[in-house]
């Protein structure tokens, strides 16, 4: 019966319920974007990475896996690791921010198609000219960028060579000795990907490479997915915790401004049950079953919210964004939703359950 | 004789706090009541009529004297024990029906059944008093689609759902025009006579004061008259 009474409650106040779930939503799916923005963005790059098809990669002393470095390697290590046992073939990347999370990528095809069997083009082909650029799929489609067409990056035109297939090293790539001149880097790398003639051996080519290389971050394409994760990117977790917190204090303005004006809006109706023989915790009952539910309904809105996020990213910026959804994180903003909704019904639900049973039946 | 008495009032007083100033409700109030009684409470306003129903009714505790109902001394009891005392002992009847708008003529009834902690009710006696009261077919509607008169017979089978001993209606006609006010007041005496449900109704209607056994009189929060009423 008391289920019959809050179902009733909601529905008696459509718009306010309505908004209630609505805000608790977008609470919600601010935190499954994100979280699904951090997982699809690094699942991504993981993709890619591997997509290259080494089997094992160098990067510069002193830097991370994840996030940008400059290109610090001499790029005479290429012969180096070319003279390793079990290695086939090398080839080394430069790679240089563009603004946001995006970056542009320096390349020598030659190299790199000996690792990576080349680029699978929709339109075009390779580069002719040292000004050429290849582009995937995904940045052509977001940028409305057509084959042979012009872009203007780092200060100056770019000819667009070709449009490959998403999902190998990078989304803009160039002539490697290009990008060295206009960055300053001649004779540098950022990364070093070793393809081996026997992937069996990677564990024991990483681990005599890190003997002769001590100081040169070395991973095994195996370990450099597991090292993609949230974990690893410097304030990720972080800055995860904040929205988190800043969802728990909005499900808490928002469940408290509505469940505060309910409990004034129905004092009367209060007043009733309490002459009914309604103890302080049937009155509470009552309204953290209706909170629970608002927390509930609006967190399965947030979850669906979030594949509208997906569709608009998609659409508007796949190459910018990726956005992951993580039915692992469901339960866990539904409890934060639920957690913050209650603690905002905690002072209208007291206030409700110590009213005063005469001055209520008295209200108008 | 003595264990027919519901209610035993003695030396009643209320003193309410309003700003600074002390209020006296209730000055001395004496009253005995029986089991299977209709009282009929009149009285000016400010006479002190509603206090005594809201002591008895254990909405409010008294500040001094003694109130007992079936030899339970309201004046000892906590907080609990007053809601207790609500959801099993007493029935409230108000001058405004006060139903919850939400929910529908049957759901307002059951919703004291779930307060007390009672299943669904469906046995042929709670049937026949729906049919008493002339509400077994408009149960599914919502208090806004009845009229007074309905509302309030509604409001009256909430009161006895429970099988409450005493049934306090406070002015159960005041929203009422003459013919529903007699249909309510006849329900009420019926109530009375089938099913010997103890009855106190406070009224300012010398014809609605009529229909009880007796008719207490207070003023200045005391009892100062107590006559026989009308319906012998």
């Amino acid at each position: 019966m008391i289920n019959k009474l809050v179902f009733a409650n909601l529905r008696h106040r459509p718009v306010r319920t309505a908004l209630s779930v609505l805000a608790i939503g977008v609470e919600v799916t601010m935190m499954l974007t994100l979280v699904g923005l951090s997982e699809g963005m690094l699942e991504d790059s993981s993709r890619r990475a591997r997509g290259v098809g080494a089997d094992v990669l160098v990067r510069a002393p002193g830097t991370s896996l994840i996030g940008m470095s400059s290109a610090s390697m001499n790029e005479k290590l290429i012969g180096f690791f070319a003279k390793q046992p079990h290695v086939r073939a090398v080839t080394g990347t430069v790679v240089y921010p563009i603004g946001g999370v995006n970056t542009i990528t320096g390349i020598d095809l030659d190299e790199f198609n000996r690792i990576s069997g080349g680029f699978r083009y929709i339109e075009g082909g390779p580069f002719r000219r040292p000004d050429d650029m290849i582009v995937d799929e995904y940045y052509a489609r977001q940028n409305n960028i057509q084959l042979g067409s012009t872009v203007k990056l780092l200060d100056r035109n770019w000819h667009i060579c070709g449009i490959a297939e998403p999902g190998k090293l990078a989304r803009l790539v160039i002539p490697r000795r290009t990008l060295q001149e206009l960055t300053s880097t001649t004779g540098k790398l950022s990364s070093i990907f070793l393809k081996l003639d026997n992937p069996a051996k990677t564990n024991q080519v990483v681990a005599g490479l890190k003997r002769l290389l001590p100081d040169y971050p070395i991973y095994s394409m195996e370990e450099l997915t597991s090292l993609y994760s949230v974990n690893n990117v410097p304030g990720l977790r972080a800055f995860i915790g904040v929205i988190v917190g800043l969802s728990i204090v909005v499900g808490f303005l928002v469940v408290f401004l509505s469940m505060y004006t309910a409990v004034l809006e129905r004092t009367r109706e209060i007043g009733i049950l309490k002459s009914l023989g309604a103890s302080p915790a049937y009155i509470l009952n009552m309204i953290f079953r209706e909170t629970v539910l608002l927390a509930v309904v609006g967190t399965i809105f947030g979850i669906l919210l979030t594949y509208g996020s997906r569709w608009a990213i998609e659409t508007l910026v796949p190459a910018s964004l990726i956005q992951k959804i993580v039915p692992g994180w469901w339960p866990i903003a539904g409890a934060i939703s639920v957690f913050g909704a209650l603690l905002g019904a905690m002072y209208p639900a007291w206030k409700a359950a110590r009213q005063d049973a005469i001055e209520a039946l008295a209200y108008e | 004789m003595s264990n027919d008495i519901v209610i035993r009032v003695h030396g009643l007083r209320k003193i309410y706090r309003v700003g600074d100033v002390d209020v006296q409700a209730l000055r001395g109030a004496d009253l005995v009541v029986s089991r299977g009684e209709f009282l009929a409470i009149v009285g000016p306003s400010g006479s002190g009529k509603s206090t005594l129903f809201h002591i008895l009714g254990g909405l409010t505790p008294p500040t001094s004297g003694s109130v007992f109902i079936h030899g339970k001394d309201l004046l000892a009891m906590s907080e609990a024990d007053r809601t207790e005392l609500r959801k099993t002992e007493v029935g409230f009847v108000f001058q405004k029906y006060n139903l919850l708008p939400t929910l529908s003529a049957e759901d307002n009834i059951a919703i004291a059944r779930d307060i007390a902690g009672k299943g669904a009710v469906e046995d042929q006696k709670f049937r026949e008093m729906l049919e008493l009261l002339g509400i077994s077919r408009r149960l599914h509607h919502k208090p806004r689609a009845l009229s007074g008169g309905e509302q309030q017979r509604v409001a009256i089978a909430r009161a006895i759902v429970n099988g409450p001993s005493i049934l306090l209606a406070d002015e159960p006609t005041g929203n009422l025009d003459t013919e529903n006010s007699k249909v309510v007041l006849g329900l009420l005496r019926d109530l009375n006579e089938r099913l010997g449900q103890t009855i106190l109704m406070i009224t300012h209607n010398p014809e609605a004061a009529a229909y009880a056994d007796r008719i207490v009189q207070m003023r200045d929060g005391r009892v100062v008259a107590d006559t026989p009423g009308g319906s012998d």
